[in-house]
């Protein structure tokens, strides 16, 4: 029994929580974006693109504003409450960038009932296209970094901010969710609340759901959809750029090189997976946070055996590591063919919204 | 007067929507380039000019002179390279115009062109031709192949094997949606990945690493090393000092059998008439899954084929570690067809215009203070456009018939030009029709425009 005790409280254990949520809050919160629009009735396949396009914005206004010496200061002092203002501000800046570069789908799929999935790729094409051109124009390199420092050493929350010194084991809990934590997964923990809670529980939020399934009714009781659909899109924008910030604070030390591995595409997988519920896509994607998480450290895992001793399981078996790392999206094809029959996407999604039309 | 004006014809009109995405396309990068001259402190005026006329006519280009000006010219190793560059991009182009035409959207490419890539390579290199510096090596160390195999055999054997493999991949996602109705898009997403993560570990446990030139890692042998390289066909008589082999000559015949397929067997009509309407085809008789799969798999084919005769071209390396990134070609695949508007001989001349933009933007790069992806924006604005091609399709059509009907009446007005309309005009669906909407195909959009031009007046 102690033994179980122990390794729900190991390092192992505290490594996977957190590296889980790392994973998975980008997941969730992009995931959610893909809602908002479909929801709406607009296919955003696009989030992929944006999240590129969100994840640029973020490092380079971290990196203009580093240059400019705003927060440096602050950084010398090591007010690190001020520096987690500057994080969300740049989140803001994020949310704003990916919400006008998602109105580029808007107007195509909503003004000139352009095919929504042709509209999303080109985004999708765009975005790194655009973001490699300016890369490269400002550094000469395919990678824009920050000015100064790494994102752990400006945005990660550290034992020692708490007064605990080198040697101090302030408890499992405060490791895992405190220590060495980006405060960043928090806030978007609490965005997603909020927006789902905005989509459930509103006037506004229940509107723009009708639009998602019958905009004919929607604008026969008076509901501007167009408008909504442009909410829809522009929320969507706004969630996925902060996703895609999110994500290169996190997983890539903050910097941008026109790429964020698929993970738009798998938000949209996620989203599907969940069906198109906020609940349910938190539950994926914490599910795939945690292959993803497998994937990418299984040799480090280990579970301790009634001796104390580190047993590493996964790398015991002996498996390749390109099985883990294909893993999750064996799994997602797996769970998508038992859930397929029951998942219900949004019925008016894709379908450009005429007037004339019955 | 000519009964059908040529403008009129929906040919011509998708020919000339795609000229005018094209144009702005082109005319998009140059004022970016333009902006980014003014702004950028190093750019001067000439450094702009010199960017713009690049993106035009790069293909063309031949470096500079002993002033430093740009000079242009024929310049055979830039179109032998375009060509070379236009087989990969056509045939992807193919790939994913079958799937559009047949309703369905193959986002599963990349996929279908690495499954493609890995089959070939395997065959063309474990098949020993008995020469080649990897049969040298093995001899040297003391494995020397008990069988060997005619050059012309392992190539053929090695381009069947790639898109054999590509119609395999290709088929799952069509299996998934015909059984289990999972949307293809996703599944294709999901088989993309599977696919950059398995090509990975099959070279990671595999042989194939090329070990000769010990500086290369991360690659697999080039075919060359075993002798196996598609024939040049006497094309690098025309463009020598150029990459151009074969391929590009095979990737035409490739879609003008698929051009056959989809006009002239009855097989390539139930295709196509299960892309414009899936139901009415089954109401019809025809069997919707299994065409959907064989759709798919045609798909994964040509995109196999892709990969494989970009790689067997003998001096063209695979870096294995394919599981961070997926290939461009396979995505680049989506800009050709929908520029053709999903033609299969369309697609031939798209995929070398693409081509010819990756050449400009090398000239680019090498010449100039911008760089090569100044192209991607290009192509993706390109794609942006051809989104709501059907509304330059539209326009195109109302601008002529009025100038028609201008000619035929005594005109009223000089100019007769569209009015500035308070709303957007309400389109028919988009052409490729994409997931499970119905369908309105291309006989039906004439009627369409003159019904809502009515609506509007």
């Amino acid at each position: 029994m102690t033994t179980f005790f122990e390794n729900l409280t190991s390092g192992s254990m505290v490594f996977l929580i957190r590296q889980t949520l790392i994973y998975a809050v980008p997941l969730m919160i992009v995931a959610l974006a893909g809602i908002y629009a479909e929801r709406s009735g607009i296919i955003n396949l696009a989030l992929e693109g944006i999240m590129i396009f969100g994840a640029f914005i973020g490092v380079l206004f971290v990196r203009l504003v580093q240059q400019w010496g705003w927060f440096q200061a602050v950084y010398d002092a090591d007010n690190y409450l001020a520096l987690q203002g500057f994080m969300l501000l740049t989140m803001l800046v994020s949310a704003l960038l990916g919400s006008l570069f998602s109105m580029l789908l808007a107007f195509a799929a909503i003004n000139l009932k352009a095919d929504q999935t042709v509209g999303g790729t080109a985004l999708n094409l765009m975005a790194p296209a655009l973001v490699l051109f300016f890369v490269r124009l400002l550094v000469n390199q395919n990678t824009l970094q920050m000015y100064t420092g790494d994102s752990a050493g400006w945005f990660m929350l550290k034992k020692a901010m708490f007064g605990y010194g080198r040697t101090d084991q302030p408890g499992f809990l405060f490791d895992t969710f405190v220590n060495k934590v980006y405060p960043a997964t928090y806030v978007c923990i609490l965005i997603f609340v909020i927006m789902s809670v905005i989509l459930y529980k509103t006037r506004f939020g229940l509107r723009l759901r009708s639009c998602g399934e019958n905009p004919q009714a929607s604008d026969s009781l008076g509901i501007n959809v167009f408008k909504m659909r442009y909410a829809g899109v522009g929320i969507s924008g706004a969630l996925a750029g902060i996703g895609g910030f999110v994500y290169a604070l996190t997983t890539t030390n903050c910097t941008a090189n026109g790429d964020v591995a698929g993970f738009g595409f798998l938000a949209l997988a996620v989203m599907i997976f969940g069906n198109w519920k906020p609940l349910g896509v938190a539950g994926a994607a914490l599910l795939f946070g945690l292959f993803k998480c497998v994937a990418a450290s299984y040799g480090s895992l280990y579970v301790l055996n009634s001796a104390g001793e580190k047993i590493f399981f996964l790398k015991d078996m002996g498996i390749n590591t390109n099985f883990y790392r294909l893993l999750p999206y064996l799994i997602t094809l797996i769970v998508l063919a038992f859930t397929s029959k029951s998942s219900r996407a949004p019925k008016a999604e894709g379908i450009p919204y005429d007037k004339g039309s019955r | 007067m000519n009964k059908t004006p040529f403008f009129q014809k929906p040919g011509a009109r998708s020919v000339m929507a795609s000229v005018i995405s094209i144009l702005i396309g082109l005319l998009a990068g140059s004022i970016l380039i333009w902006i980014v001259g003014l702004i950028s402190p190093t750019i001067s005026a000439k450094g702009i000019w010199e960017g713009i006329r690049l993106v035009f006519f790069g293909l063309f280009s031949t470096g500079r002179n002993a002033t430093g000006a740009l000079t242009f010219g024929f310049n055979p190793t830039n179109i032998g390279n375009m060509l070379f560059r236009a087989t990969p991009l056509v045939l992807t182009g193919l790939s994913v115009a079958v799937a559009f035409k047949t309703g369905l959207f193959n986002i599963g490419a990349p996929g279908q062109y690495l499954a493609g890539t890995a089959a070939s390579l395997f065959i063309a290199l474990s098949m020993s031709t008995g020469s080649g510096p990897l049969y040298d090596w093995l001899v040297a160390q003391g494995n020397t192949p008990a069988l060997t195999f005619a050059p012309w055999l392992v190539w053929t054997l090695a381009f069947l094997g790639g898109m054999l493999a590509g119609a395999l991949w290709g088929a799952i996602p069509g299996l998934l949606k015909s059984l289990l109705n999972i949307n293809e898009v996703l599944a294709c997403i999901m088989t993309n990945w599977i696919a950059a993560n398995l090509v990975t570990w099959v070279f990671d446990v595999s042989t194939l690493k090329n070990v000769i030139e010990g500086t290369k890692t991360g690659y697999i042998y080039k075919t060359s090393f075993n002798n196996v390289a598609t024939s040049k066909m006497g094309l690098d008589v025309l463009f020598p000092n150029s990459q151009v082999n074969g391929g590009i000559i095979i990737a035409a015949v490739l879609a003008v059998l698929v051009y056959i397929l989809l006009t002239r067997t009855t097989f390539g009509y139930q295709l196509k008439a299960c892309g414009s309407n899936r139901f009415a085809a089954r109401y019809a008789g025809i069997n919707d899954k299994r065409n959907i799969v064989f759709s798919m798999a045609i798909a994964g084919a040509l995109a196999g084929a892709a990969g494989s005769l970009y790689y067997l071209s003998g001096n063209t390396e695979f870096f294995w570690s394919t599981y961070q990134a997926l290939p461009a070609a396979g995505f680049n695949g989506i800009p050709v067809a929908l520029l053709a508007s999903n033609h299969p001989i369309g697609v031939v001349f798209t995929g070398i215009f693409m081509s010819m933009l990756d050449i400009c933007g090398l000239q680019l790069t090498n010449l100039t203070a911008y760089n090569e992806y100044i192209t991607d924006v290009i192509i993706a604005v390109i794609v942006y456009l051809s989104a709501f091609s059907l509304l330059f399709k539209t326009m195109l059509g109302r601008r002529r018939k009025a100038a028609a009907e201008a000619q035929a009446q005594p005109r009223p007005e000089p100019d007769a030009t569209p009015e500035p309309e308070p709303q957007p005009q309400p389109l028919p669906a988009e052409e490729p029709v994409l997931l499970q909407q119905p369908a309105q195909s291309r006989e039906q959009q004439p009627s369409d425009q003159t019904a809502g031009e009515e609506e509007n007046a």
